[in-house]
């Protein structure tokens, strides 16, 4: 009889993977392959992407154009832009230096103002002690200056300038009489002793009036001028003490009243005293008709 | 012997390998399944609420497992190298798939090989010095070695007892002083060619064999509680093709035998007296079986089914009673082989004599009623241990040769090869004893 349901004719084996799944499923489970798989392929596809775009050099001047379009538009814009320059605590004429010398051309970008360079170009003015820059809200670069006060006048080879205590230069002077309240300083390396020379001017307060200056002699010690060509000549170390012990004399013996032409404080412990020819002769007639001698 | 040492360092070797990558692969090619445990050990064990770490086993955790229907695979020992290969994959291949890593090590139980059990002792002269680690390898290579046969490989060598003088019972002598130390071995071997039949299979797959454990030890690790292994208990293992046999004492294996008729024998037997086909045979024992008939069953019809074309043929009943009346003798001839195994290893000398039924096998109905007869009072059915991870799907009595694997895996006993034993201990050994010599006669 033939059979009514269908019968299975061939044994079917159970399944298993092959030889060739097997080994690339381990493989596909092996962890670099894994890790390659997740991130380096992906990776990989981007940057292929990415090359094959750029490798067009029109595409890629396109693409430069239009970052460059964008960052000038931003930095165009009304916020950043900088109109006016206020410089606050100079006089006239180191203001308009500063402004000769920055050269901005308003209305200009603060992204393109670079304030550590301006900062130094303003600090770099003989006439400038320090200066700082910002730029304020409402588009006004604002630069604070200090200037140098000048606190003598100096006499040199050059002809005649102002320096600061400090024995910066500051400016040129015309004439003498145009800083006629300013001591007078001479000599090469007067500069260098300026605060030296602030201390000398300090302690001859009392002959003030008859002071007509300072000369550096040998870049090394002071000689202060009187009027009348009086001089005294100050040692190299503690010049100050040696002027107020000259002082202290003249106030005591009235000293620089009398008809001396040179007080010698070189050596300290031996001061040394020139007078007149004239008074010495005198003072020798005097001696030898009272005691007969010399 | 050598041979047999260097090979054995060589897969403990690969063991600890795989320790260090943390992944390893378990592998219970058995008569009826083929099971794949993918285990990752923790470097530091999670701590876990409630009960701790047991045994030291909470340091593993199982995170692939894979089941497959077993072909090739008879009485527990390879039959066809190509199917069993193709089985193995498909288990190692979805044990993989579900763990998403990749194994190299792996770690196979052997259930069939006709395993013999052989107890060595050996002892040394120790001259009141401290028993050291050299001294331990001297004692355990001092065993004398039995002839073991043609064609045999060792396939567990442990130590299982250590006396020192009068002194015995000790688990470890080391650091202890006396004058002779003695140690009692157990040996385990097996078929040399099945083991290079399961070697060569999982070569073939791409896999290390990072160590071999005999499946009726295993089982045994894993269902026996410790006391019932500190006090004497055997694990009959009901396996497919082969039933294990594993006695514990004082926590250590001392014998281990096996029978070659399992659950496969009975579906055979209930295929050839019904005259039904193998799957139908085994349907009709899984979903219907039993040993202990009640007058209920003959009123509890079976459908045999079938697919011949022939109405007759294929509508036939067959009452429960007489499907238990098939089973029966087989699975009584199964525990009387056992009871005989059990008297030649003098099993009722042990202080206890607890019996564990485990394996596949062990599900039968009424056989809690059955064996008490054949093996004693102290019977229970066991089911293997918990370990973290494991399915709920593997976690019944047939997969105890597994579980024991992954314990097996986690905590090693000791064996004698991984002692160190130095080759040129004889010379420095003669010289201390001539300078004794020379030291007590000048």
């Amino acid at each position: 009889m033939r059979p009514l349901t269908r019968r299975r004719t061939t044994h079917r084996a159970d399944p298993a993977p092959s030889r060739l799944a097997y080994r690339m499923h381990r493989l596909a489970l092996t962890p670099a392959v894994r890790k390659g798989f997740t991130f380096g392929v992906p990776i990989l596809a981007l940057a292929v992407m990415a090359g094959l775009t750029f490798a067009d050099p029109e595409r890629r001047g396109a693409v430069t154009a239009w970052v460059d379009d964008i960052k000038a538009q931003i930095q165009s814009r009304e916020e950043f832009m900088v109109r006016l320059m206020a410089v606050d605590g100079a006089s006239e004429t180191v203001s308009q230096a500063i402004r000769d010398t920055l050269k901005v051309g308003f209305p200009v970008s603060s992204f393109d103002l670079d304030l550590p360079a301006m900062q130094d170009t303003v600090t770099s003015l003989p006439a400038v002690k320090e200066a700082s820059l910002r730029i304020r809200p409402g588009g006004i670069l604002d630069i604070r200056v200090v200037e140098r006060e000048p606190a003598f006048v100096w006499r040199n080879s050059d002809g005649l300038r102002l320096i600061d205590a400090a024995g910066h230069a500051v400016e040129t002077a015309e004439a003498r009489t145009d800083r006629a309240d300013l001591p007078l300083l001479s000599g090469i390396g007067a500069d260098a002793a300026a605060p030296e020379a602030v201390e000398l001017i300090k302690a001859a307060a009392p002959i003030l009036p008859r002071l007509r200056g300072l000369v550096r002699i040998g870049e090394r010690r002071w000689d202060v001028v009187l009027s009348d060509g009086q001089k005294i000549r100050l040692p190299e170390t503690r010049a100050v003490s040696a002027l107020e012990q000259v002082l202290a004399v003249d106030e005591a013996q009235d000293l620089f009243a009398r008809d001396v032409v040179l007080v010698d404080m070189r050596t300290p412990r031996r001061p040394t005293v020139r007078i007149a020819p004239q008074a010495a002769t005198d003072l020798r007639q005097v001696k030898m008709t009272e005691l007969g001698d010399d | 012997m050598f041979d047999l040492y260097q090979s054995q360092r060589a897969m403990r070797a690969m063991r600890q390998t795989a320790m260090q990558r943390g992944v390893v692969a378990i592998l219970d090619v058995g008569t009826s399944k083929i099971a794949c445990l993918i285990l990752r050990f923790d470097p530091t064990p999670m701590p876990t609420e409630g009960v701790g770490p047991m045994a030291g086993h909470s340091a593993f955790r199982i995170i692939g497992a894979a089941t497959t229907r077993s072909r090739g695979v008879r009485f527990g020992e390879i039959d066809a190298m190509h199917e069993t290969e193709r089985a193995i994959r498909t288990a190692v291949q979805g044990a993989q798939k579900m763990a998403q890593v990749r194994v190299d090590h792996v770690i196979a139980a052997v259930s069939g090989g006709g395993p013999r059990s052989y107890g060595l002792a050996g002892q040394i002269a120790l001259s009141g010095q401290q028993v050291a680690d050299r001294d331990v390898a001297e004692v355990l290579s001092a065993c004398e070695m039995p002839n073991i046969g043609e064609g045999r490989e060792v396939l567990h060598a442990q130590p299982v007892n250590f006396a020192l003088d009068h002194r015995s019972g000790m688990n470890d002598p080391r650091g202890q002083v006396g004058d002779i130390l003695a140690c009692d071995m157990h040996m385990l071997t097996v078929d040399s060619h099945v083991i290079a039949n399961l070697i060569h299979c999982i070569k073939r797959c791409d896999l290390e064999l990072a160590g071999l454990a005999s499946g009726a030890y295993v089982s045994g690790i894993a269902s026996l509680l410790e006391d019932e292994q500190e006090l004497g208990a055997a694990c009959i293992d009901m396996g497919g093709g082969a039933t294990g046999l594993s006695i514990f004492w004082r926590k250590h294996l001392i014998y281990a035998d096996a029978v070659a008729m399992g659950g496969a024998q009975v579906t055979s037997d209930i295929s050839k007296g019904l005259q039904v086909s193998l799957a139908t045979a085994e349907r009709m024992k899984t979903l219907h079986g039993g040993v202990v008939a009640t007058s209920m069953d003959d009123r509890d019809m079976i459908e045999l089914g079938g697919e011949s074309g022939d109405w007759d043929h294929d509508r036939r009943t067959v009452s429960r009673a007489e499907l238990i009346g098939i089973m029966r003798p087989r699975v009584e001839e199964i525990l009387e082989e056992i009871r005989a195994r059990l008297d030649a290893a003098v099993f009722e000398a042990l202080p206890s004599q607890q019996i564990v039924l485990t394996g596949g096998g062990s599900q039968i109905p009424g056989l809690d009623t059955l064996a008490p007869r054949i093996l004693g009072q102290q019977v229970r059915i066991g089911r293997p241990v918990r370990v973290a991870g494991l399915p709920e799907k593997a976690t019944g009595a047939a997969f105890a040769s597994a579980v024991g694997l992954c314990l097996f895996a986690a905590n090693p006993q000791d064996e004698w090869w991984d002692f160190d034993i130095q080759p040129e201990r004889h010379g420095a050994r003669s010289l201390r004893r001539a300078m004794r010599w020379f030291k007590e006669n000048w």
